[in-house]
């Protein structure tokens, strides 16, 4: 999934809700599989559709209104608890999102969000709640974040905020470089340590 | 400048630092598994790059096994075609597999440890969040994605960013019937489902000095639970004579260099911590959860909370939480009938948890409509628990002993919890179909477990015991 991020410009999808674990955004029972796509079908399933042996799409959840769409998903605070399962970022990749904001993310989740190019916008808890309350009273407002200046803001109020994003990670974001390709290349430091 | 344990086990590992970055982390120990890994070894195929450092990889299957007629094809496809992509990954790069069937297989938490792989002072991953558990053998042991599974069998190295430090300190005498379980349970509902993110743990004081291994890794491997990256604990004679002897452990001249390595690994009388919590012992009691967040857990004689204290977003959760458990705000705990028990995974399925729970039941009946399972954490343990003729007790309690793996924890193999159904689990997480579809699971002790498995309700597991 090699890809690069810059600035993300969209309208949003406010998941209003505290504490989403892994297990919320890809259930256990959809780990079978043995590659990295497909899994957006199945993102945040048991809140999107009613029980397997019927899974009807449940209307009032937030991915199923149609008022609701955008590469952003704003979430509630401790977003991506639980499980190291990448495939939630993988989920989130796959059904269209680029970042997420949240006032607050959880360690395992936030590294593997910023191994696949998914952009995790730690903000204020003031700033997440009038974002989520702007765009659940007003579903087409476009939210604009900008990583190189480290910018998030809201188009339709005007405010906005900076966000912290740790200097080697956000060159790699910028450049579509990964950590992999970093370590490769200091291999020899890496023999050089073991045989201290 | 005086060092915590932690600080002396970071500062070794590091390979080098990047400026206004992370550093680069010496990984000692990769431990792998079916699940989080096939595309890790994809993307070494694509780059066409071998695994550095095979002989320190070890793969089990644990997460999607079947738990009863493991010699049998495993039935489900999309389980089997896993299992055995891990196998030919393991054959195609050399790695040492304790595959279904093989003596050494189990839980990947259960298994490190009672084969001797993990020891003290390591650097130990895994992609799997409860690789914490290690920590309570003085190693610095933490879960990762897929993305880093690949990076550490591509180069044993991570990228790292120092977490805070935080010690939790529990001291004084643990009440009857009152475990290492309860002592976690007690914590996260303290201090909250994220309240130690962002930090790394060491637990220490009287209490926790006190406890078996068995009983420190049970606290250890909750410390995802509270959001920390991970927990550890100093490791002192019960951690050596544990390790004395096993599989992987050094021996001879070689254990007692170790030996005397393994003594300086402790934390220095006035090191500094980011945040420090004292917890004396007296407090704790059985617990129970109510919630669908480990953090959302009460005293076994407690009631579920009300509103009138939270704040309106906690409220909003709260609401949720209660209305996908079906249970009422300010309702006693106590007297809630349950109709499954699950007696296994990574947090609680080891023989001192078995022992307990057969000591418990011995003589007694499972009550009718409750449905029991018993799993082991690794083959050993469940030889062990033969061995002592502890399937016969569970036998005659009407208890299910099966085979390792993770089983109910996580429900991706047939064991799992129907919708609506309420079931007392050791393990470690009561999140939203966690356990099956619509399952509600409430977390506990082995003991108070037991307890509700006998009586078809949650009790309170010191009233029977004498
Ligand atoms: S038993 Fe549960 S928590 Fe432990 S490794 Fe298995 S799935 Fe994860």
């Amino acid at each position: 999934m090699r890809n690069k991020i810059s600035s993300i410009h969209s309208t949003a999808v406010p998941l209003d809700k505290e504490h989403i674990d892994t297990d919320q955004i890809i259930p256990a029972r959809f780990l079978k599989a043995t590659s990295r796509e497909g899994f957006g079908e199945n993102l945040f399933r048991d809140w999107r559709y009613t029980h397997d042996d019927e899974a009807r799409p449940k209307v009032d959840f937030i991915l199923n209104q149609p008022a609701f769409g955008g590469k952003i998903l704003v979430a509630g605070k401790n977003f991506g608890c639980g499980s190291s399962r990448e495939h939630a970022a993988w989920a989130l990749k796959d059904y269209g999102f680029d970042a997420v904001v949240s006032s607050f993310f959880a360690d395992i989740f936030k590294n593997n969000a910023l191994n696949n190019f998914l952009l995790p916008v730690q903000i204020s808890d003031d700033f997440l709640r009038s974002l989520l309350d702007t765009v659940l009273l007003h579903p087409d407002t476009e939210i604009s974040i900008d990583l190189e200046n480290q910018q998030i803001s809201n188009t339709l109020t005007g405010a906005s905020e900076s966000f912290v994003i740790d200097a080697y990670k956000k060159t790699c974001l910028l450049n579509g470089y990964d950590d992999i390709d970093y370590l490769l290349s200091i291999r020899d430091d890496i023999e050089r340590f073991e045989k201290r | 400048m005086p060092t915590t344990i932690f600080d002396k086990i970071w500062d070794r590992h590091i390979v080098r630092e990047i400026e206004h970055g992370p550093s680069v982390f010496y990984i000692d120990r990769h431990l792998i598994h079916e699940v989080t890994t096939p595309q890790a070894f994809d993307g070494l195929r694509k780059r066409g790059l071998p695994v550095f450092r095979p002989d320190q990889t070890i793969a089990t299957a644990d997460h999607n096994v079947p738990t009863l007629d493991q010699h049998l094809p495993i039935k489900e496809a999309l389980s089997r075609l896993q299992v055995e992509k891990l196998t030919e990954n393991c054959r195609e790069f050399g790695i040492e597999l304790y595959g279904l069937g093989h003596p050494f297989q189990g839980i990947v938490h259960v298994i490190g440890p009672e084969l001797g792989i993990t020891q003290p002072g390591m650097t130990i991953v895994c992609g799997d969040s409860h690789t914490s558990t290690h920590g309570a053998f003085g190693a610095i042991a933490f879960g990762i994605g897929t993305s880093e599974v690949e990076m550490v069998l591509a180069t044993q190295c991570l990228l790292q960013n120092k977490p805070k430090q935080m010690r939790i300190n529990v001291h004084g005498a643990l009440g009857k019937g009152v475990t290492a379980k309860d002592i976690i349970l007690h914590i996260i509902a303290r201090i909250s489902a994220s309240g130690a993110t962002g930090y790394f743990v060491e637990y220490a004081g009287s209490t926790i000095r006190s406890l078996s291994m068995e009983a420190r890794m049970t606290i250890c491997n909750m410390s995802i639970e509270m959001g920390a990256r991970g927990g550890l604990i100093a490791p002192d004679e019960t951690t050596f004579s544990y390790l004395k002897g096993r599989e992987f452990a050094p021996a001879g001249a070689e254990w007692e260099q170790a030996l005397s390595e393994w003594r300086q690994l402790r934390t220095d009388d006035d090191a500094v911590f980011d945040r420090e919590i004292s917890i004396p012992a007296a407090d704790i009691q059985p617990m129970v959860t109510y919630g669908t967040n480990p953090g959302m857990g009460v005293p076994v004689t407690g009631a579920i909370p009300r509103e009138e204290f939270m704040d309106e977003k906690e409220r909003l959760s709260f609401h949720k939480a209660l209305e996908y458990m079906g249970l009422q705000a300010g309702a006693a705990i106590r007297g809630q009938k349950v109709d499954y028990v699950f007696i296994g995974s990574c947090t609680n399925s080891r023989i001192e948890d078995l022992r307990q729970v057969a000591a418990f039941v011995k003589g007694k009946q499972k009550a009718e409509g409750v449905e029991v399972w018993v799993v082991p954490g690794s083959r050993q343990v469940e030889q062990q628990a033969r061995a002592e003729g502890l399937h016969h007790i569970f036998e005659q309690a009407g208890f299910q002993l099966r085979q390792p793996g993770c089983s109910a924890c996580l429900g991706m193999n047939e064991d799992k919890i129907p919708a609506g159904k309420y079931c007392i689990s050791t393990s470690n997480r009561n999140f939203e179909g966690r356990q099956g579809q619509g399952a509600r699971t409430l977390l506990a002790s082995p003991l108070t477990a037991a307890a509700a498995a006998v009586t078809g309700v949650v009790t309170d597991v010191r009233e029977m015991l004498n």
